[in-house]
């Protein structure tokens, strides 16, 4: 029975701060003074680091110089391979955009602002730790040197694609260099790094698992299981939570953002939590290699928040200029991983704008080569796709009989409507159109 | 009948959620994307605008979520039409699905209902590969206790989508997302048609139901049966134009509860019975046509009953128009057919 005093109930939605058009305030973010956090030892109890889910490890300051325990210290060598990690992957991502409005893929998404997130991950890592990436993640690829060539292969879908044509452009997979097939269906990977890491400890190996995904994508239940198994097993993993602000339209809000951090969801469940600038590469790298060493010295799972932001929309489907206001982007106040670690380099007087130049275009000129030569192997609009029959392999070890009826139909299919077709020049009107 | 207008079938869902909301102020619409930003097929636009936040309004990205909440949701009384985004997430949805929303009812005894309508996109042919063209409507047809429509018009997609939702039972809508924007004749080399052009376009204004559990004739014919429903419709009645096949084509338009009286009929006048789906064969759709025309239609039989399917693979995506159960599978089945 309802007491007519009682107030009336309402439903809170959430709402972005701004919308498109709307002016951007970015003065109640707290971002705090880079150098300022404490770094606790890696095999600290994990309450220790709980203060650090509420805060935001940053170690590249205004002055563009690092500073904090938190300070990796790395060589220039290093700080300069992984400024032109970040540069090759942007370029990599406006030649993939420039070849998808070209008809020449279905499908593609930049990871623009949030390079860091991923290439100062993969260079924190040992290069055979186990990589379950969501699909903004090229930036490991790249690093851990899948072939630029293979990954717009894949891309094209073309009959190079070691992946067969058979996935949506960009869901990689490389076991070769310890990372998993990407899925299109969200979350689901974060359980199996830790099946993967709990295999290791079974075994009594010293790889660890890491994994991503994305603020929005931590909504889904799989993000939880994951959460309590990796607590309950005590299990070697890294989980990379990349809180971008924005799914597809939905602001991180959404996914829980009004209320805490999303690193705070480690102290719920008992694990190492760490919020980190995600626009701050050296930030990325020690946080990451904290976490891995924690990981490896059994000291178990650590989940980082790496705060950053989607500079552009979600994917080539998508207008971000519908739902969001593009100051948010150009104000965004920690800057882009690219400009910052240039600047960093320039302060320390290794770099220039003459030298920053020159890397941009040998990266550009990199990425053209490998669309290239991507290009003489065929591309989604454009016929020389993998051999037809491989449409029925590897959905079983072996082909069951009604596969191999199936097979039958579909060659005979093609020899219908192209009596030329051959399947081992598999060069036909395939195409048609393309989303 | 008020006047009709042609549409979109995007259009036409919109309409409906739009008139259901207006009637209704039970009826919210949630899932992800589709407030502010209307849908990522635009399937929601404006209805944010029109009826508020607390009755149009993203949620988590969560289907699981979405659906569970829409469970409770029923149970207080309102009538929630949640989407999911794409039918290939609506697996982690699936036990508050399957193992809720459907027995509800049957374990309550009729206290309580999940009266929801899970609206989401299906089916291929728009380079969407394995996790944006599936048709995965089998898994929902073979559960106790919920409905599976899909519409392959846009005078149908809203009258199925009114009637969908005024219905008491947990209903799931499958929206054939190649035909969104135009019907597909299983040409794809052949230029996109808007829906403008088409008669089936042409959608009355206001509430109007098209019931659940009436099968439509789109083409009546002596000589073949089709049994086909969502974007098959469309690819099955243009090979039987194309091969001046006498072809009766028939539009299930719901597969749980099935016209099955319509099925009968049809199939004791030809004879000849050909079932066409896009999902994968072996334990598909079209297993469950097969063998109730057997049982039913089994003296009136001329020749074996023929199925024409997606293979038993996931979805590729270089190689989607030969996976696609298209014009030659379809009319290579009708010469089978008419040979005997």
């Amino acid at each position: 029975m309802t007491d007519g005093n009682l107030p009336k109930l309402t439903l809170h939605v959430p709402e972005p701060r701004y919308r498109p058009g709307d002016v951007v305030d970015y003065s109640s973010l707290a971002i705090p003074l880079a150098g300022a956090q404490p770094r606790p030892d890696e095999t600290c109890a994990a309450d220790v680091t709980h203060p650090l889910c509420l805060d935001m490890i940053r170690v590249l300051g205004d002055d563009d110089r690092a500073h904090g325990p938190w300070n990796p210290g790395l060589d220039t060598a290093t700080l300069i391979r992984m400024l032109r990690l970040m540069a090759l992957t942007r370029a990599f991502d406006g030649r993939m955009v420039r070849a998808q409005r070209q008809g020449k893929t279905s499908f593609y998404m930049k990871c623009s602002g949030e390079e860091a997130t991923s290439i100062a991950t993969a260079m924190a890592l040992a290069s055979d730790d186990m990589v379950f990436p969501s699909y903004r993640q090229q930036g490991i690829f790249i690093t851990r040197g899948t072939p630029m060539t293979e990954m717009v292969n894949q891309i094209f879908s073309n009959r190079a694609d070691t992946l067969k044509g058979r996935q949506l452009p960009i869901m990689y997979s490389a076991r070769d260099q310890s990372i998993f097939s990407i899925s299109g269906n969200l979350a689901t990977q974060y359980p199996q790094a830790v099946g993967w890491a709990m295999a290791s400890a079974i075994k009594g190996d010293s790889r660890i698992a890491t994994a991503f995904l994305g603020e929005g994508s931590s909504a889904e239940g799989d993000f939880h299981s994951a959460m309590t198994f990796a607590a309950v097993y005590n299990a070697p993993v890294v989980f990379n939570l990349v809180n971008n602000q924005w799914a597809i339209s939905s602001f991180s809000g959404f996914a829980g953002s009004e209320r805490t951090t999303f690193a705070a969801r480690a102290i719920g469940y008992g694990i190492a939590g760490l919020r980190i600038d995600g626009n701050d590469p050296l930030a990325v790298f020690a946080a990451v290699r904290w976490a891995a060493d924690r990981a490896r010295a059994n000291a178990g799972p650590t989940l980082i928040e790496h705060f950053t932001y989607r500079a552009e929309g979600h994917s080539t489907s998508d207008d971000p200029g519908q739902y969001r206001s593009t100051a948010e982007g150009t104000e965004w106040p920690l800057g882009d991983p690219v400009n910052r670690l240039m600047r960093h380099l320039i302060a320390l007087g290794v770099w220039d704008a003459d030298k920053h130049a020159a890397m941009d275009a040998e990266v550009d000129t990199e990425v053209r080569a490998a669309v290239r030569a991507a290009e003489a192997n065929g591309t989604l609009g454009q016929g020389l796709h993998h051999p037809f029959r491989t449409m029925f392999e590897d959905v079983y070890e072996t082909l069951p009989w009604h596969l191999v009826e199936q097979s039958e139909q579909a060659i005979h299919e093609r020899r219908v409507k192209w009596p030329e077709w051959s399947d081992d020049a598999d060069v036909d009107a395939q195409g048609g159109e393309a989303t | 009948m008020s006047e009709a207008r042609s549409m979109s079938m995007i259009e036409a869902i919109n309409d409906a959620l739009d008139i259901m909301m207006e009637r209704d102020p039970d009826v919210v619409v949630m899932g992800e994307d589709v407030g502010y930003f209307g849908g990522v097929f635009r399937a929601t636009a404006g209805l944010q605008k029109k009826y508020g936040k607390t009755r149009v309004f993203d949620t988590p990205i969560s289907e699981c979520g979405i659906i569970g909440v829409a469970v409770g949701m029923g149970a207080y009384g309102l009538r929630p039409v949640p989407e999911i985004q794409f039918a290939d997430y609506i697996y982690p949805g699936l036990d508050q699905l399957v193992s809720e929303a459907a027995r509800l009812r049957y374990r309550s005894a009729g206290q309580f209902i999940a009266p929801m309508t899970v609206r989401t996109p299906f089916g291929g042919g728009i380079f969407g590969g394995q996790t944006h063209s599936q048709s995965p409507e089998a898994m929902f047809t073979h559960v106790a206790g919920l409905k599976t429509v899909i519409p392959s018009t846009p005078h149908d997609a809203k009258g199925l989508l009114i009637a969908a939702i005024e219905d008491n039972d947990p209903v799931i809508f499958f929206e054939p997302k190649r035909l969104y924007n135009g019907p597909f004749s299983g040409h794809y080399d052949e230029p996109a048609v808007p829906w403008a052009r088409h008669p089936d376009s042409l959608v009355p204004a206001g509430h109007y139901r098209v019931p659940l559990g009436q099968a439509r004739i789109v083409r009546e014919g002596e000589a073949v049966t089709v049994l086909a429903y969502g974007t098959m419709v469309h690819v099955a009645r243009e090979v039987a134009e194309r091969q001046g096949i006498d072809a009766e084509v028939i539009d299930l338009r719901t597969l749980v509860p099935l016209d099955i009286n319509a099925i009968v009929k049809s199939v004791n006048k030809t004879g000849k019975c050909l079932i066409v789906h896009e999902a994968t064969r072996t334990g598909g759709f079209g297993a469950e046509l097969s063998a109730l025309v057997q049982e039913r239609c089994f003296h009136a039989l001329e020749a074996p009953i023929e199925r024409v399917t997606g293979f038993d693979t996931p979805y590729p995506h270089s190689l989607e128009w030969a996976y696609f159960p298209g014009p030659v599978r379809i009319g290579e089945a009708f010469d089978r057919l008419l040979s005997v």
